[in-house]
């Protein structure tokens, strides 16, 4: 499948073009939006009380410190949107190499590497990262990007060395190795471009686990510190006013909802469906 | 048969090892001092961090506190907890367990069995407004982080309208001569909201993956066979298509299983559900590396169980999958 194939693929569908559409608009919006609102750590009106229903200066009303939700919210978007991103992008680095070196070099190598994935995928991520970041007092964002990323490339691995074993035995691959190409030449030129697109699928779901795993560690605590905005911190910090004031948690849950649901179908649609049953 | 079992067995208990090996090294580069959570008003003396030390057995070499506790956790000895001065860690385990166990073997028998019939339902009338209806109602229960959507129904169900019990597994004033009857409607009570949370957040991912099997089982030339020899659609169904779809739901079943014993860190918070995932959050909030390396290794030991599980089933459902004689 080349890029322009999926590209194509992606826009034709229509759960697709919704999820494109979504995630173009939320990007755009957490790019551009906060110099359009307010300071998500301004308390303009602090003395008349804070956890302002929703009106027309504050579209989403404020918080218990009175602050602007709306702006907590577009803002938040950035930490998850660069976290998610960021760490995926790690993962399937991490994973794509470790994945090639395995499925192609083979032998102890490969035996070792997947021995090792083994193990790592018993231990849940989640305990992984609570112990890689429990002991900090402050967690600064790259480390936050570098701990997730550094957690998710196990899974990849796998699904990469696969593909490459099924690769390495066909025709094309074993004609380039007859006609004396180099190693590099065979993983960079023969084995990588074909692997990228189990390897996009892949990503596109891992984006939507990510958004979660960060808006989960924020809530526990573990994720960019307040008063920074994000949106599992958000839902953390505003548990309590649920019930007086339910705007300040069900904005962040809900842009968790929508950013996790326009990946995941981004990543259904480049999916494709098994063929029809014959009736 | 027996070979390849014997052979099976020691992959199973390698791994093991090689996780608990991979915990301790991730526990050992991670900076900070174990002891500093017990210190936070006021600094430790010296002779009591030493004491504390000597009896955390933190002033052996590494390679020393490594093979302790390897040689520990593969007897099944995790250690003693810091912050819960000297409580061996299994023993606080042990009396969280139920709690998680009843949460999760609840709550995992309502994703499967919601998520296959589901996902059979789905397949069967793949490209529907049923079938899309359901695909999008999934994919967003799958997309909801399982926190926001317990404090969600907390404040609709159990504040708002008083159907269910806002926390815990008991009310607190429930009189403790009570019936055996009040006490189990009691428990049940308090357990829908949990189930309900961990429920919704799961099933979704439980029928896409049962749609995608049933659809490339119902295209195999079996059910066409089947269905020549004029047998009945339902039997069709559940004895020869979704037969072929039992290995991927049984290998995804075995990615679940430590659901049962992990629970969840999240919904069991939210609803102080006294369980592991509730241990494990407190533990973060005492810095106890202890606790959390304990429940670690607990559900690495179930998830590593659970494979080899799902491969024994599957090797029972599937002859093909059997080592020859």
């Amino acid at each position: 499948m080349t890029t322009d194939g999926w590209l194509r693929q992606l826009w034709l569908r229509p759960a697709g073009r919704v999820g494109v559409i979504l995630l173009v608009v939320m990007s755009l919006t957490a790019a551009i939006g906060p110099a359009f609102l307010p300071d998500p750590l301004a308390q303009p009106d602090l003395a008349q009380g804070g956890l302002r229903p929703p009106d027309q200066i504050h579209l989403l009303g404020t918080d218990y410190h009175s602050r602007d939700v709306m702006a907590r919210v577009v803002t938040g978007a950035r930490v998850s949107l660069a976290v998610a991103f960021g760490a995926v992008l790690l993962s399937i680095t991490l994973g794509g190499m470790v994945g090639l070196a395995a499925g192609y070099l083979g032998s102890w190598i490969d035996a070792a590497l997947m021995r090792l994935v083994d193990a790592a995928l018993a231990i849940p991520r989640l305990f992984l990262l609570l112990i890689m970041v429990a002991s900090m007092e402050r967690i600064p964002l790259w480390l936050l990007i570098v701990a997730i990323g550094a957690t998710g490339w196990f899974g990849t691995s796998r699904l990469v060395r696969a593909e490459v074993r099924r690769l390495r035995a066909m025709d094309f691959v074993r004609s380039a190795e007859a006609l004396g190409a180099t190693r590099r030449r065979i993983l960079a030129r023969h084995l990588l471009p074909n692997v990228l697109g189990p390897l996009t699928v892949a990503t596109t779901l891992a984006v939507g686990d990510v958004i979660l795993l960060e808006a989960g560690l924020s809530f526990l605590g573990l994720g960019v510190q307040p008063p920074t905005p994000s949106w599992g911190g958000m839902i953390m910090e505003n548990k309590s006013f649920l019930v007086t004031a339910p705007w300040t948690s069900l904005a962040p849950g809900l842009a968790i909802v929508i950013a996790v649901v326009a990946v995941n179908l981004i990543g259904e649609s480049l999916h494709q469906d098994p063929a029809p049953p014959l009736s | 048969m027996i070979r390849w079992l014997a052979g099976r067995l020691l992959q199973t208990l390698a791994t093991y090892a090689l996780a608990v090996t991979l915990l301790f090294i991730m526990m050992r580069l991670t900076p900070g001092d174990p002891l500093a959570g017990l210190s936070d008003e006021r600094p430790l003396p010296a002779e009591a961090r030493e004491l504390l030390r000597r009896r955390y057995r933190l002033d052996q070499p590494v390679l020393t506190q490594y093979a302790d506790f390897l040689a520990g956790a593969l007897r099944g000895d995790l250690g003693v907890s810091i912050a819960q001065h000297g409580r061996p860690v299994t023993a606080l385990i042990r009396e969280r367990l139920p709690a998680t166990l009843l949460l999760g073997t609840t709550a995992l028998a309502a994703m499967f069995g919601i998520g296959i019939a589901v996902g059979v339902l789905q397949a069967t009338r793949a490209g529907s407004v049923t079938d899309r209806v359901l695909g999008i109602l999934s994919l967003t229960a799958y997309a909801t982080p399982s926190f926001w959507l317990g404090l969600v129904l907390t404040w609709a169900l159990a504040i708002e309208w008083h159907w269910f019990p806002v926390a815990f597994m008991h009310a607190p004033l429930l009189d403790p001569d009570a019936g055996w009857w009040v006490r189990l409607t009691d428990l049940l009570w308090h357990l829908v909201l949990p189930v309900t949370t961990l429920t919704l957040v799961s099933f979704g991912a439980v029928a896409r993956y049962q749609r995608a099997a049933m659809l490339e089982a119902l295209g195999l030339g079996a059910i066409r066979t089947a269905r020549t020899k004029g047998l009945r659609d339902r039997s069709i169904l559940w004895h020869h298509a979704w037969r072929n779809s039992v290995g991927p739901m049984l290998a995804l079943f075995g990615l679940w299983l430590p659901l049962v014993v992990a629970g969840s860190v999240f919904v069991e918070s939210v609803y102080a559900w006294p369980g592991l995932g509730t241990l494990a959050a407190e533990s973060i909030g005492s810095r106890d590396y202890p606790v959390i390396m304990g429940v670690a290794i607990l559900v690495s030991a179930v998830v590593i169980g659970g494979n080899l599980l799902a491969d024994l089933l599957h090797g029972w459902l599937d002859p093909r999958l059997r080592p020859s004689q």
